[in-house]
């Protein structure tokens, strides 16, 4: 018995030599973000020093800046920004909920333990 | 009794799978749930990693202070190694995502250059990652040292150049007046550690494995500074943020050290307990961290290296598409990634 109400997957994400060029623009635009964001970086960690008053907004900008690498990975890099939404929510969401608790709950006891000792 | 199901259906229809809520193959699905509980572990790492900093503050090593060596150039570059390294991750993560993008066009060619490329930058992450390794684990000539008022301190300057031990006391293999000019900076650490340099910074005598005694013939070091980490009764903790706050040489910071030092209360580099950096767990979270991440990039490589093969042997042309090397790339990508975060909670904060 067929079924026809199911949708069919093809392991051949096949693509044509103008869409390639298209693809390869954007592959080489993000290397030059995360380039760019990764040198920005290093000069900031260079220059501003742990503890002085600029140092949290620099903290901040840091892990903003990680996150926005991280997205243009595992969105472009590895493809994830092209599945679908439900893949999408189904890898993102679990992870994102259990390790923002998990930070919430170690640096809350890691502080304690600090004003303990 | 009759069940529920009384209509017929094939066994193929009925566990055959086809259905794919993802839209996605299953190896892709599966290398994408691998990914989730290995961001796990990594995460659950950084986390530990976290905790420990936020429980012991101020001692925690700054990386910028910490990571600062080149090779060949020495040191006086902040954060430059890493950043190459970090370079050279990137570089071999696009290189990867170029040889999917020509699979999907079945371009064997563009599958081989770039598969090719990739394996090349992760053998270059892979180095680099040893030489720092190795300098980690060598450290610094000065090390880091437990004053006499109990206080802790990281040593930054240029270490003076010891140029011979002259032997002044005879033993089994050296007569008075012989020079020993080899391996000069070793003995000396190794003396130190085991307490056995004597005397004050510009009259050093070092007692040798032979039995005999010899002066330590050496320069005089520039610019000392004690960055203290740990509080003792007469020195506070120094502050990152203001370089005013270490002890400075004219503050009497060279002659502390060597009491330090002819007292054998040093510490060279780093090990599985100890580490001249800052508090022992920094050197075991460096080493379980990076070596961790460092295993993943091996590991990669090799996963990398075995597709390859079947990229030359044309089996995935012959099986009319490249989702071989995409489930790989994915591998790939991941430890790029890790190292992103890495390259963030371990060097820049």
């Amino acid at each position: 018995m067929e079924r026809d109400d199911i949708i069919e997957y093809s392991l051949d994400g096949h693509h044509s030599e103008e869409q390639g060029v298209k693809i390869r623009k954007k592959i080489w635009m993000v290397t030059l973000l995360l380039t760019v964001v990764t040198a920005v970086e290093v000069i900031l960690g260079a220059m501003v020093k742990q503890g002085s008053g600029a140092w949290l907004t620099v903290k901040i900008l840091f892990i903003a800046l990680t996150l926005l690498k991280a997205g243009y990975i595992v969105m472009v890099f590895m493809h994830l920004g092209d599945e679908r939404k439900s893949l999408k929510w189904v890898i993102l969401l679990p992870y994102a909920l259990f390790i923002v608790y998990l930070m919430f709950i170690a640096f809350t006891e890691g502080s304690a333990v600090h004003l303990a000792m | 009794m009759a069940g529920h199901a009384t209509k017929e259906i094939d066994s193929a229809t009925l566990w055959g799978g086809k259905g794919s809520p993802f839209s996605a193959s299953y190896g892709k699905l599966m290398m994408w749930f691998f990914l989730v509980s290995d961001a796990l572990t990594f995460g659950g790492l950084l986390v530990a990693y976290g905790y420990t900093r936020y429980s012991t503050q101020g001692t925690w090593p700054i990386g910028e202070e910490t990571f600062e060596a080149l090779p060949f150039l020495g040191n006086g570059y902040p954060l430059a190694y890493v950043a190459l390294m970090t370079f050279i991750l990137i570089v071999s993560s696009v290189t990867m995502v170029l040889a999917v993008e020509a699979g999907h066009r079945m371009d064997k060619k563009g599958v081989i250059k770039w598969m090719l490329a990739t394996i090349i930058g992760g053998f270059f992450f892979l180095g680099s990652q040893a030489w720092e390794w190795s300098h980690f684990i060598h450290g610094t000539p000065f090390g880091k040292v437990t004053l006499n008022d109990g206080s802790v301190a990281v040593v930054k300057g240029d270490f003076g150049a010891i140029e011979n031990f002259e032997v002044i006391e005879a033993g089994h293999h050296h007569a008075v007046g012989d020079l020993v000019t080899e391996d000069l900076l070793h003995e000396f650490q190794h003396a130190a550690q085991a307490g056995h340099l004597h005397g004050t910074a510009d009259n050093l005598t070092i007692h040798l494995h032979d039995g005999s005694v010899a002066k330590v013939n050496k320069a005089a070091d520039e610019n000392l500074q004690l960055i203290i980490k740990e509080a003792g009764t007469k020195h506070a903790i120094s502050s990152a943020a203001d370089e005013s706050t270490r002890v400075t040489a004219e503050e009497g910071a060279v002659a502390e050290y060597y009491e330090a030092l002819t007292k054998g209360a040093v510490i060279y580099g780093a090990n599985m307990t100890q580490n001249e950096y800052g508090p022992d767990q920094y050197g075991q979270f460096f080493f379980f961290i990076t070596g961790f991440h460092g295993f993943h990039v091996f590991s990669g490589v090799i996963i990398n290296i075995i597709i390859f093969l079947g990229v030359l042997r044309g089996i995935y042309h012959q099986r009319g598409h490249y989702e071989m090397v995409e489930k790989t790339g994915l591998y790939w990508h991941f430890v790029d990634l890790v190292w992103v975060f890495v390259f963030t909670f371990f060097y820049l904060i």
